[in-house]
């Protein structure tokens, strides 16, 4: 796209209500905050998030995969990362409730400027970069879950990276919520039974969902352990005209996905978590502050060896639980060896386990 | 998702308050707020009659 065309467009989005920055509603669309880590296998039997953050594989079936964040990425385009899915379990008898799914969940909140369900409600553009082992038709879809209206539209792959600009006409039925739970589902169909194909694929206007329509035409990721898959440069924007991709500093990026997944993890074997007091000679609680404050009250799990501090003194810690949760704080309690120190305060650190982390997460 | 045993948990005052619940090999505390997601879905799955919250110890 030439600069005058770049500009004609970010112009045209302007005048209808979005584009300038923060135009773009996706997080990590660049692929380029992996918390959870780059790379996990065997995926298929659950849905999650295992790699990119912000990014649910969201996935029913016997096919298995690979996904990881990955250095392939189209020349000249400023990126970094993509998000690469590889196939290591073929699946060609498809049972009529399968689905795979690259899905991203929206907050309705962040969503009004589109103005959906009113007299001036504005169409919304995505785009994205996919390349793959072979050309594949594959559907992106836009799943309103307040009101249970959608439109899909095929994209196909190539082997080498290709930049598809899909824009959905405005829907003035149905608006949004205004709240911090999920309204909008980006959805990229790499995979379905007949439950979600046996119809026509809706992509004229927003329609009552009906699932058949969702992912009719589209191949199966899972036909052969020879296919790939890879997707970076996610934008969705208020307007009819796509326009470059919105890149940002990665701590700004790392700040949005941070809203909806938290990770303290141990660089070497004895690092420091937060500071607590032993309530008992047997038992700690400390608060661990929260940044940002999350979408909401996070899940809490704590995974490896830890140890509680005080007086200069390890004593191991076990059954490390949530005692308390906002979403700006949270209160860790777990229970130590007897140690006589009662009233002390004590921190709680890794037990000579770099590898130990704990996880806060409020996902949509 | 898969949740394999529910029990709540006591906070510092002696009270109900997180649901520990089990999902593959992974213990995570589910706090409960209707806006957390986890919540909800271990709400629906009791109510569906798939899930029992086992009381504290």
């Amino acid at each position: 796209m030439s600069k005058a065309a770049e500009l004609a467009n970010l112009i045209g989005n302007i005048n209808a209500g979005g584009g300038g920055v923060n135009r773009n509603v996706i997080i990590n669309g660049a692929m380029n905050v992996a918390q959870r880590g780059t790379s996990s296998t065997g995926l298929g039997a659950s849905s999650g998030y295992f790699t990119c953050d912000r990014w649910l594989l969201a996935q029913s079936g016997d096919g298995r995969l690979t996904m990881s964040q990955d250095s392939s990425v189209p020349t000249g385009k400023g990126f970094a990362n993509s998000l690469k899915l590889d196939c290591t379990t073929a699946d060609t008898s498809i049972a009529s409730g399968e689905f795979l799914q690259i899905v991203q969940k929206i907050e309705g909140q962040n969503l009004q400027s589109i103005g959906k369900g009113t007299s001036d409600a504005k169409p919304i553009t995505v785009s994205f970069y996919v390349k793959a082992n072979a050309t594949f038709n594959f559907v992106c879809e836009l799943n309103d879950l307040d009101n249970t209206r959608h439109i899909s539209k095929l994209f196909a792959t190539t082997t080498d990276w290709v930049k598809h600009e899909i824009t959905f006409p405005a829907d003035t039925t149905g608006a949004f919520d205004n709240d911090n739970a999920a309204s909008l589902n980006l959805t990229f169909w790499l995979h379905a039974g007949s439950t979600y194909s046996d119809g026509t694929l809706n992509t004229a206007t927003f329609a009552s969902t009906t699932n058949g329509n969702r992912a009719a035409g589209v191949s199966s990721f899972y036909s052969s352990i020879d296919n790939n898959f890879f997707i970076t440069g996610v934008q969705l924007e208020v307007g009819q005209n796509p326009t470059e991709f919105e890149s940002e500093p990665f701590e700004r990026t790392l700040a949005k996905c941070q809203r909806y997944y938290q990770r303290w993890q141990a660089n070497t074997s004895y690092d420091s978590v937060c500071m607590g007091q032993m309530t008992t000679d047997v038992f700690w609680i400390g608060h661990y502050k929260l940044a940002p404050e999350m979408r909401a009250e996070p899940t809490f799990s704590a995974d490896g060896t830890f140890k509680v501090n005080a007086s200069n003194g390890d004593m191991n810690a076990s059954s490390i639980a949530l005692a308390r949760a906002t979403p700006q704080v949270v209160a860790i309690e777990c229970a130590t060896t007897d140690s006589n120190r009662q009233g002390q305060g004590a921190y709680l650190r890794a037990g000579d386990d770099s590898d130990a982390f704990l996880e806060f997460k409020s996902e949509l | 998702m898969n949740i394999t045993s529910a029990q709540y948990t006591k906070d510092d005052k002696g009270q109900n308050y997180a649901i520990k619940i089990v999902v593959g090999d992974r213990t995570y505390y589910v706090p409960p707020s209707e806006r957390n997601t986890d919540y909800a879905e271990i709400l629906k799955q009791v109510k569906e009659g798939t899930l029992t919250i086992k009381d504290a110890d």
